[in-house]
């Protein structure tokens, strides 16, 4: 995790909120870096994660996850972590029959109509275990990244049930989190992925944009990152609160900082 | 504005970066650097897999795409594993180039090759292939082209442009013995026993259709499903995924595929809008999970400037890894335009993969632009940005023309080494 978006997002591992979706957007940029923090950052407050990875290798998080300062192998192992891997096991879907119902099953079917079966997956990654053990603080799931669910042949329709599916179980019935990374195709006419977006934009309680800078690329300055705190439950009697920040992505930080005031310019 | 200003210090870094990233052995041009000297010791270990090396920044394996230059804009070259992504050229004249410069690369370092086509036969494209270009050759024609170079403008020293004298050279010469990277002769053919020798197999599309689907129908259409059926077949009997443990030489499979998208896959997002929208993105999602889990790397060439449906480029970009755009001048009126007259057409980087890592190896040059001269094809900076540094002074770039000693010309013109940059 990022100890400086922490200060701007006024959260520490330790109180970390329940209940909440965050969506992390990029456009024109990469934000995974949004994702590799909030991997860290929950796997540090102690909470149980399921993350759906269908957009990179279990090697690259847990390589850069080190370089945070958490072990994604450690956490897998002792059960903190529950990884699906969607690359690897998209191979073995596509290629070999499943004899049970697999997450990524619409792979192979030629018109999937659903997530089901990656939603009883995750219901069953997050269950709360009731035998006393080392109890986690609270389920997280997190989901890099959905855009690639429409690449794959779901419709937006669907995606938004699974998240709405996901958020009764995740946030409302156990009090838990998600965190889900969904692309902006800016201007390029990709309707679906405008659907999907503003569908989840609506609903969720933090929503993190990261966007190249307008005027093109600059080695000190990589992007801006938009926040914006909602509450979607409450009539907006109240305007939203939003800061916007530049940052720099560096081998294991992030640094931030007030938009012109690089320290590269100053 | 941010960008402006450190643009000005982006060309000293980049000559330093570059030149670490070069070859450990001599190079055409003097290291700016200190930082160059420290990395060297690390190229003498030796790989254990011919034709790749380890990155300098997060040790990935990597392979050459066949172009030195673009290996280099590459951050060193492609990583195993991952899908380089070629968007064409209208009359697809440098991407078939870009193709056979990856698969007799591939040849020349003793890889795998897998080539997968609709348009024409493996057989055919193989016997293509350019011919590399061997030391003891290169350096005499490579020391004509300069003759000739001097003697047509020698006249001509930068009186304005003084800037570019002073850029680091891309990798337009050869480099005596590299292991890594070679350059290939356009005009000549790939000999016949270098061809014989290697290993290879053949996808032709038209060949493959009539057999039977053992799969279920999904969204993929037929072409797609028999490539990826033959792709995980070659890799599993081959034990590029590490199914064999007993194979004694760990090898790389190089796997070309070109044309992907066009209709004669069976893909019709070329022709209409509402096509089977799920088809190419699936199938390239498919084949780098393969790609992931195995030790191969693919080089895919698409003409993206057909798909009616522009989501799906959009799409297709985020479902890879490397992305790399050409733009030709042919038949546009950019040909006739003097900005351009020295080049053939434009390269445009568009996504370069954050490999186990939260940075990347972003080259500084933005504009680039590509020549193909009578062998070699070079990729040059096209524009310097305007030098806002503040000790922009006469007597500072003296000092800096010495050391740096170019190779080839420069933007059309010869330059010299200890010459005094008189205006």
């Amino acid at each position: 995790m990022f100890p400086e978006l922490n200060n701007l997002l006024n959260t520490t591992p330790d109180r970390a909120e329940q209940g909440k979706l965050t969506l992390l957007c990029d456009a024109n940029t990469d934000g995974s870096f949004l994702v590799h923090h909030f991997l860290s950052f929950y796997l540090k407050a102690n909470c149980k994660v399921c993350f759906v990875a269908l957009i990179q290798s279990f090697s690259h998080y847990n390589i850069v996850g080190q370089k945070l300062g958490v072990s994604l192998t450690v956490a897998r192992e002792c059960g903190q972590l529950v990884f699906l891997e969607g690359l690897k096991s998209s191979v073995d879907v596509f290629f070999r029959a499943q004899a049970e119902p697999h997450p990524l099953q619409f792979l192979r079917e030629a018109n999937a109509e659903n997530l089901q079966p990656l939603y009883e997956f995750v219901r069953e990654a997050l269950k709360p275990v009731d035998d006393g053990e080392a109890a986690w603080r609270c389920p997280v799931l997190l989901v890099d990244d959905l855009s690639v669910l429409l690449s794959l042949g779901m419709g937006a329709v669907a995606v938004l049930d699974f998240i709405h599916y996901c958020r009764a179980t995740v946030c409302w019935e156990r009090k838990g989190n998600i965190v889900a990374l969904v692309h902006d195709s800016g201007d390029t006419e990709d309707e679906e992925n405008n659907i999907l977006l503003n569908g989840l934009s609506h609903q969720s309680h933090l929503i993190l944009r990261a966007e190249g800078l307008p005027t093109g690329f600059c080695r000190d300055v990589h992007g801006q990152l938009r926040i914006l705190w909602r509450t979607p439950s409450q009539p907006t009697t109240q305007r939203d609160r939003s800061l916007t920040y530049q940052y720099k992505i560096q081998d294991r930080s992030v640094s931030f900082f007030a938009k012109g005031m690089s320290p590269a310019v100053l | 504005m941010a960008a402006a200003a450190t643009c000005g210090t982006g060309a000293g870094s980049t000559g330093s970066m570059v030149a670490a990233g070069g070859k450990n052995n001599v190079t055409s041009f003097q290291r700016r650097g200190p930082r160059a000297s420290g990395s060297d010791s690390s190229y003498s270990r030796l790989v254990s897999i011919a034709g790749t090396r380890p990155s300098v920044r997060n040790g990935q394996l990597l392979v050459s795409t066949g172009l030195p230059a673009l290996d280099q804009l590459l951050g060193g070259g492609l990583a195993v594993g991952t899908v380089l992504l070629i968007e064409e050229d209208k009359y697809n004249i440098y991407s078939s180039l870009l193709f056979k410069y990856f698969l007799a690369e591939g040849i020349i370092n003793g890889h795998t090759l897998l080539v997968a086509s609709a348009k024409e036969d493996p057989a055919d494209i193989l016997q293509e292939l350019p011919a590399p270009l061997l030391d003891d050759n290169v350096k005499k024609d490579f020391d004509e082209d300069a003759c000739n170079h001097k003697t047509a403008e020698s006249n001509i020293k930068m009186k304005i442009a003084w800037r570019y004298q002073l850029l680091p050279k891309m990798e337009a010469g050869p480099v005596s013995s590299s292991r890594f990277g070679h350059y290939y002769d356009a005009s000549k053919k790939m000999p016949q026993e270098l061809i014989e020798a290697s290993k290879w197999h053949g996808f032709f599309s038209p060949e493959k259709s009539s057999s039977t689907l053992n799969i279920e129908p999904c969204s993929l259409t037929h072409g797609y499903i028999k490539l990826l059926q033959f792709i995980q077949n070659i890799i599993y009997e081959e034990g590029f995924d590490g199914s064999n443990p007993q194979k004694k030489q760990k090898n790389i499979l190089r796997i070309g595929i070109q044309n992907l998208g066009s209709p004669l896959w069976g893909d019709d997002i070329c022709c209409t809008e509402n096509g089977n929208s799920h088809s190419l993105t699936k199938f390239l999602y498919v084949l780098r999970g393969l790609l992931r889990t195995s030790l191969s790397a693919c080089m895919i060439t698409m003409p993206t400037h057909l798909i009616q449906n522009k989501a799906i480029i959009s799409r297709v970009t985020n479902l890879s890894d490397t992305v790399v755009g050409l733009e030709s001048f042919i038949g546009s009126e950019r040909e006739t335009n003097p900005l351009y007259k020295d080049y053939h057409g434009l390269i445009h980087i568009r996504q370069i993969p954050r490999l186990n890592n939260l940075i990347y190896d972003v080259s500084d040059v933005k504009d680039l632009a590509f020549k193909l001269k009578k062998k070699l094809f070079t990729i040059e900076r096209l524009h310097l940005p305007p030098d806002l540094s503040d000790t922009v002074s006469r007597s500072s770039k003296q000092d800096l023309a010495e050391p740096s000693k170019l190779l080839g010309p420069g933007c059309g013109v010869m330059a010299g080494g200890k010459k005094h940059l008189d205006f």
